[in-house]
């Protein structure tokens, strides 16, 4: 297996590649200009369609029509990029395009600044955009992860004509890991039964999101909520780390679960029984097993985020409060510290 | 609702896709320019035979519905975002693009998208329906209301000190140098249609030959929201309208040659090579199990510290370690101090942050004195001699590196790096063998491997001065 030593935002434009990535399109913003930058660079080198677009407005929506010609297509950004997208990515749920997007988190709200944050969550995770649709969203925790997670959430997209996000932040992006190169890569086909490539058997197709008939918008939204159902009980994912007899159960993805996976091995050194659920898709939520650690052994839940509780509201509705969910968190983008977690133990 | 089509070619037979009773008329006003000009493209698309490799855009506005009508495929998009859209179908698929928009949409939330995918030439025909006012949602002001004209959000008149004047978008395109072909036309009379007929025709030609970015204007009739009967408003539009924006060709630069894009190669082979896999390291399966070690580098922008930091990362990568590399990163790269924290495990990696680390590597003062108590109990600071007297905490071993003096007298002055990282190499403390050090260098030097041999010199030359000095 051959490995290299890469930034996790290097990792993403090599594990899309690797999934037959044919477009990219984006524009700048720290802390996930790598993305943009390498992708200007291989993505030419192997005839694949690079373009740097005016705005992030610009850059959503050509990957909307890329993704309505059946190719694979991404974007990556950062929290302001991505609200700039907003009513680009609700178009694509509501049209069912399988586009997939990186957001390396950087700190707000406003300009904030680029250090790492996780305060995209809600808007990442509960939609972002106008109406009522979902994303998919995958969490890496390592720059293997930023590779195999992004080939991933190709697969998805195109399982479920969904967007999928993968949901980094800035330490992600910037941190370098090797990273061991995919063993497959993809060779895309479009799929004629819907998409519009400018082909003969694509000609009677319709990329579309409008329903004039309010009976008719009604019977697609519970059919998008259908979907999202089965995406919930088929897709959730996540690590565990030393639950098996713990009492205390940190919850954290992403770089947090880095560092509280090394606060549960301190913890346990010192006698206590802490344990860790890493959740590795934030839409669909662990929930499920969050509800059965809840009636076993755990007396208590920590989230551990770099965001204002974002993601601990979630860990609240899924064991519907039954043990106190309490918050370990930092914000402005400082890396949460381990004796935050330490001195919450 | 009563415009039929009949005998069109290149639309629906009947426009199921609308739904309701009157399946062979389009949801226009009697008396509005866009049925004319839905027939006049289809037409097109039909006699060039471009149905099977046409994609057209519908807008939102008055021609959001465009996808009722045309046989072709069709993708709906967002309020000002078809040139967008328009660009990623082009460049996915190097199909005929059609973008067919009103001017609010093209001239007021998609005047950036209109203009940048212009000015790249993008291989896409643009329709722009200018009637000179927001028609849909009920007869706002556009960009292209005329001065004086009253609309229902310019109830007296668009008045210039307020609102501005009418942007003539085919003025603005004409100066940018991509666009293949502009020209502005009517759709009032016979003789106004046949012209546009021949400008939809060009326009189209020029798509199926590959050739780029075309842009033609049609003046249109909205006696709805003009509130004046089709006859008046076909007469305003001739005789008013055209005054502001003048019918003609402002471009056809027909000797432009096909724009050719490249085909993807998807190959894991074409990858791999792409991703030197053949060159990167095969990773060794270590069943050694050490405690990890922690590096943290530190000292002004400029000085190597990320490199120095990527060079011990790649050692212990090369001999099959987990390595994480955790630079500090921001306005730090732009002058000030700079840091790196590199991580060396036989198993997971826990925090690419280190709080503790086994080995300080300071470049300068503020650094040391920033970092040297972190060190872990028994720990080593490496610090530039350069510096002078240093006070080492409890239990720490400090050793000072005259590090420039070393390159100079090994006679390769730039080496000063090269010489730190030798330091860490005779020390032992990264638990990582010789070789590992000789194969991050040559890792590092891949680009000019005329220098390899001096720096390996100089490797030997250092370890020899710390045997006496560390």
């Amino acid at each position: 297996m051959a490995t290299k030593l890469v930034k996790g935002n290097t990792a993403v434009v090599i594990g899309a590649l690797y999934a037959g990535a044919d477009c990219y399109f984006g524009y700048p913003i720290t802390p996930a200009s790598e993305v943009l930058q390498e992708a200007s660079k291989y993505f030419p080198m192997l005839g694949r369609k690079f373009l740097q677009a005016e705005s992030e407005e610009a850059s959503i929506n050509m990957c909307y029509g890329a993704a309505s010609a059946g190719h694979r297509v991404f974007t990556a950004s950062s929290g302001p990029g991505i609200s700039l997208m907003s009513e680009g990515i609700s178009y694509i749920a509501g049209a069912q395009l399988p586009v997939v997007l990186v957001d390396i988190m950087r700190a707000g709200p406003g300009l904030g600044n680029i250090g790492p944050e996780q305060g995209d969550y809600n808007q990442v995770v509960k939609g972002g955009g106008h109406g009522n649709y979902k994303c998919i969203v995958l969490a890496p925790n390592s720059v293997q992860e930023m590779c195999d997670f992004t080939m991933k959430a190709f697969d998805l997209a195109f399982k479920w004509r969904n967007p999928v996000f993968v949901l980094a932040d800035g330490t992600l992006g910037q941190m370098m890991e090797s990273l061991t190169l995919p063993e497959k890569a993809i060779e895309p086909k479009i799929d004629t039964s819907w998409a519009v490539a400018g082909t003969p058997e694509t000609r009677p197709n319709l990329v579309t999101s409008i329903f004039l008939d309010f009976d008719q918008l009604e019977k697609f939204n519970y059919f998008l909520q259908d979907k999202y159902a089965k995406i919930e009980a088929e897709e959730a994912s996540w690590d565990e780390y030393q639950t098996e007899d713990a009492d205390t159960v940190l919850v954290a993805y992403g770089i947090c679960s880095r560092i509280a996976r090394t606060a549960v091995d301190m913890a346990r050194e010192a006698g206590k029984k802490v344990g860790l659920l890493r959740p590795k898709t934030l839409f669909p939520f662990p929930k499920a097993r969050l509800m059965e650690l809840a009636n076993g052994k755990v007396k208590r839940f920590i989230s551990v985020e770099m965001s204002n509780g974002q993601m601990q509201a979630d860990i609240k509705l899924a064991v519907e409060c039954k043990c106190p969910v309490d918050l370990v968190y930092r914000l402005g983008g400082n890396l949460l510290h381990i004796d935050q977690i330490m001195a919450a133990l | 609702m009563s415009e039929k089509i009949i005998e069109s070619t290149g639309l629906y037979k009947s426009f199921p896709r609308k739904g309701g009773a009157a399946q062979t008329a389009t949801h226009y006003c009697p008396g509005c320019g866009h049925g004319v000009l839905t027939k006049l493209i289809g037409e097109a698309l039909h006699d060039l035979e471009l149905q099977d490799k046409a994609v057209l855009i519908s807008p939102v506005g008055c021609a959001v519905f465009a996808y009722y009508y045309f046989d072709c495929g069709n993708i709906q998009v967002p309020h000002g975002r078809a040139p967008a859209v328009a660009t990623g179908v082009s460049r996915a698929t190097d199909k005929v693009v059609i973008s067919y928009q009103g001017d609010g949409d093209l001239a007021s939330i998609g005047l950036n998208e209109t203009l940048q995918a212009a000015n790249r030439g993008e291989k896409i025909a643009v329709f722009f329906v200018n009637n000179t006012v927001y028609g849909m949602t009920g007869g706002q002001m556009a960009p292209t209301t005329l001065v004086g004209e009253k609309t229902v959000t310019c109830p007296n008149g668009r008045d210039p000190m307020t609102q501005g004047y009418p942007v003539h978008m085919c003025e603005l395109i004409n100066n940018l140098k991509a666009p293949v072909y502009i020209e502005r036309v009517a759709l009032t009379d016979p003789a106004h249609v046949m012209q546009a007929r021949k400008a939809i025709r060009k326009a189209l030609e020029i798509q199926k030959e590959g050739k780029g970015y075309t842009f033609v204007e049609v003046l249109s009739a909205c006696p709805t929201n003009l509130k004046m009967s089709t006859t008046e408003t076909n007469k305003w539009v001739n005789e008013v309208m055209t005054k502001e924006y003048p019918l003609g060709k402002l471009r056809d630069n027909t000797e432009a040659t096909e724009v050719v894009r490249p085909a993807s190669d998807f190959s894991k082979e074409a990858l791999d090579k792409v991703f030197g896999a053949a060159k990167s390291e095969e990773k060794a399966a270590s069943s050694e199990d050490l405690p990890d070690v922690q590096v943290k580098i530190a000292g002004f922008g400029g000085q190597g510290v990320l490199s120095l930091g990527t060079m011990i990362a790649q050692a212990g990568l090369s001999v099959g370690r987990n390595v994480s590399w955790y630079p500090s990163y921001g306005p730090e790269q732009r002058g000030g101090t700079s840091n790196c924290s590199v991580t060396l495990a036989t198993h997971a990696i826990g925090s690419p942050v280190i709080y503790r680390p086994d080995l300080l590597v300071a470049m300068n003062r503020p650094s040391l004195e920033k970092f040297k108590n972190d060190v872990k109990p028994g720990g080593v600071i490496v610090y530039d001699a350069i510096m002078g007297e240093v006070e080492m905490p409890a239990g720490i071993k400090g050793i000072a590196v005259p590090a420039q003096q070393l390159a100079d007298e090994a006679g390769n002055p730039k080496g000063a790096n090269t010489v730190m990282f030798g330091v860490i190499a005779a020390l032992g403390v990264t638990r990582l063998p010789d070789v590992a050090f000789r194969n991050a260098l040559a890792n590092s030097f891949a680009k000019k491997p005329q220098l390899i041999p001096v720096n390996e010199k100089l490797l030997d030359f250092v370890r020899d001065w710390a045997k006496t000095h560390a």
